[in-house]
């Protein structure tokens, strides 16, 4: 029971991981990407018209290429979510426009992206299906180790999930290293916090935002793909998504932006989100106030952050703001 | 020059701050990006749809203005997005991010559905409709503040917390239509009161929507002489423009901070109140429908003036209703309008650059080579 509780938290705090491990990386940059829910979305519904795609050229499911099955999602969940991390980059480096007002378009385009092509696909393509089921994609997707099930709770908790579960802890991991031990993430992390001072090390402040916004967009995507694939068994539902995204922002206030608290913070988050399901006896009306409970989390630390004032888990001092050389 | 040939690099062009453009200079900018945007939302649509452009255009002005009823319904949704985006104005100017407004029309709304149904059939319509304004006013205001007060005294991040706010008011909007739902456990309210109409706003000259669309004219009015010619105004931007001078010259920056939150809350309450006790009669999690986050872009996209936010908040809600349209008559999703939405909002930003900013090619004497 326990063990099959984790086991479901983890399953829904992995997209959340992805999510608040991409947004860190661009936050640390001082963009305050609040585009993430959009290109979660993008990034989903990106492997869903890949897979699509490659199904549909196949003469039978059962022809499928398990390699080909995993990397040509994989590369288009890439490239749609790089695409909208650098339209994000684009408009807020480059042009200087608002983060807030930026993130919420992408938002918007994004979810809207996803929803469309999710319901208009099989009208798009005529095909007779009744609706986008990629069982065979997905089952590629899903394959876990083979003696996961054989090493009782142990197993349960820790070795049953597919690779790209792991392929989140590990960028969480690398992401960590990368920002706290490494010239780059100093570099980085002085963008973030003074980019005038930055700029005046001889940083390109410009560069290092492009590639944050874009790395960053890329990690979050994939929290997308995991959840059509793995989560949902490659079955697109519309809004299916649902506020994931916003809790993966959510996540990175509670990680006081550091990714490898995200990957225990979102375990947490994942339980918050299920518990309901697990307590006896609990009314209709009363498991909508237990789904608060992630949101009332993150304000009690975020409130908490700002009161303690230390300087180690503070956000990016310059975050939201736009750089301009000339204009200081 | 000392410096040698070779290690010289110059780029081509260099990016200048305008010090100030000629206005129409500045709306033909804006202007030629909607229309590009048009343009590459007009191929998208003939990609997808296959049908020539005009005809796209001409259905999409079919779905927005083609009968008495969807002019109305326009009007009517032009209105309630143009009162949001009125709403969180002022915080914007102030430079405080509230993006939380989505979640202060929720709770405006709730707290107006809480009078119809709880005092529903205890005192007279009228006196109920003074409750109802005065209770969605609170609950608006009340949900706006608590972010306030923190940020005015711990510099809390404002907009992650209004963002989360957000989510909170829906879940508790979920747990009383939950509570409320006509039958039992059916997790709708339905229409309320829908025998005695009590609370039901008056419908003005026969028209249910004309009411909404006369008091949101007149918040218009009142916000754009607030911002414009009051001391609050005044206060709003030198703290927007910089919270050191404003403390320098002795204004109370966190006395101005809560109480403009105060103000952009009491009128996303009132935006709920016209939503529920005006138009829809009910209550569901989805009745501010995205107007919090929309109302940011039309607020930001008419420079924070009220009166250039008719025309952007027409613009938005023409687009929508028109994508609308397209969809159910090639079959095709309703989230197109989102994608419009999206393509000219980016547009749009993107040309606020051009205003802005000048692009000069990097000035080389006479004589010199370019490197």
């Amino acid at each position: 029971m326990i063990a099959a509780f984790i086991q479901r938290a983890v399953v829904q705090g992995i997209p959340l991981l992805f999510g608040s491990t991409g947004e860190i990386i661009t936050e640390k940059s001082g963009n305050l990407n609040l585009g993430i829910p959009g290109i979660m979305y993008v990034g989903g519904i990106s492997g869903v018209i890949g897979a699509f795609l490659y199904e549909h050229s196949l003469p039978s499911p059962e022809s499928i290429n398990p390699f080909l099955a995993v990397a040509i999602p994989m590369l288009s969940c890439v490239l749609g979510s790089l695409l909208m991390g650098l339209l994000y980059a684009f408009l807020t480096v480059t042009l200087r426009a608002n983060q807030n007002v930026t993130g919420l378009a992408l938002t918007t385009f994004g979810t809207g992206f996803g929803n469309f092509f999710g319901g208009s696909l099989i009208k798009l393509v005529k095909t007779d299906m009744p609706s986008i089921s990629l069982t065979a994609t997905s089952g590629c997707f899903r394959q876990t180790l083979p003696f996961a099930d054989k090493l009782g709770w142990f197993g349960d908790i820790f070795l049953s999930y597919s690779f790209l579960a792991y392929l989140a802890v590990i960028l969480a991991l690398v992401s960590s290293f990368v920002l706290n031990h490494t010239w780059v993430g100093l570099r980085l992390r002085a963008v973030g916090e003074d980019p005038t001072t930055a700029d005046a090390a001889g940083i390109s402040v410009g560069r290092y935002k492009y590639f944050a916004t874009c790395i960053g967009s890329v990690i979050a995507g994939m929290g997308g793909l995991y959840y059509v694939m793995d989560y949902a068994c490659g079955v697109w539902s519309n809004d299916g998504f649902g506020d994931r995204g916003w809790l993966a922002i959510a996540l990175v206030i509670f990680a006081v932006w550091k990714p490898n608290m995200s990957i225990l913070g979102s375990i947490l988050f994942g339980g918050l989100f299920i518990v309901h399901n697990y307590i006896q006896s609990l009314g209709v009306s009363i498991q909508e106030i237990f789904k608060m409970l992630p949101y009332v989390v993150t304000i009690i630390v975020l409130v908490i952050v700002s009161m303690r004032k230390r300087r180690e888990s503070q956000p990016p001092a310059h975050l939201g703001l736009p750089y301009f050389r000339e204009e200081r | 020059m000392s410096m040698p040939e070779k290690s010289r690099r110059e780029p081509k062009f260099h990016i200048v701050k305008r010090s100030s453009i000629v206005w129409w200079k500045a709306w033909l900018v804006r202007v030629a990006a909607v229309a590009a945007a048009l343009v590459v939302c007009a191929l998208i649509t003939v990609v997808l749809t296959g049908k020539n452009p005009i005809g796209v255009y001409a259905t999409m002005i079919d779905g927005a203005l083609g009968t008495k009823r969807r002019v109305w319904s326009l009007l009517q949704n032009v209105a309630m997005l143009l009162c949001v985006s009125l709403a969180v104005t002022p915080a914007f100017k102030m430079r405080f991010w509230n993006i939380g407004a989505e979640g202060q029309v929720l709770a405006g709304g709730l707290a107006t559905a809480a009078c119809m149904i709880l005092l529903g059939n205890r005192m007279p319509s009228s006196l109920l409709i003074v409750v109802m304004a005065a209770a969605s006013i609170a609950a608006g205001a009340l949900w706006a503040v608590i972010p306030a007060l923190f940020r005015a005294r711990w510099n809390t991040n404002e907009t992650l917390f209004t963002l989360m706010m957000n989510y909170i008011a829906i879940q508790l909007v979920s747990f009383f239509t939950y509570k409320w739902s006509v039958p039992k456990g059916s997790g709708q309210i339905g229409v309320i009161n829908r025998e005695t109409k009590a609370g039901w706003l008056p419908a003005v000259f026969g028209s249910d929507y004309l009411l909404n669309i006369l008091i949101v004219a007149g918040l218009t009015v009142f916000l754009y002489v607030y911002l414009r010619y009051s001391k609050h105004g005044y206060e709003i931007e030198v703290v927007g423009e910089s919270e050191n001078t404003a403390r320098y010259i002795g204004i109370n920056v966190k006395k101005v901070i809560v109480r403009t939150m105060l103000l952009s809350g009491a009128i996303c309450g009132i935006a709920g109140l016209l939503l529920v006790g005006g138009t829809d009669h009910t209550i569901t999690r989805d009745i501010a429908a995205g107007r919090g986050f929309t109302a940011i872009m039309v607020s930001w996209l008419a420079k924070f003036n009220p009166l250039y936010m008719i025309l952007t908040s027409f613009l938005i809600v023409f687009l929508q209703k028109g994508a609308v349209e397209i969809s159910t008559i090639f079959g095709l999703n309703d989230s197109f309008s989102d994608i419009l939405t999206g393509i000219i909002i980016f547009f749009i930003i993107g040309s606020e650059f051009f205003i802005s900013y000048s692009i000069r090619r990097s000035g080389l004497k006479k004589g010199e080579k370019a490197a």
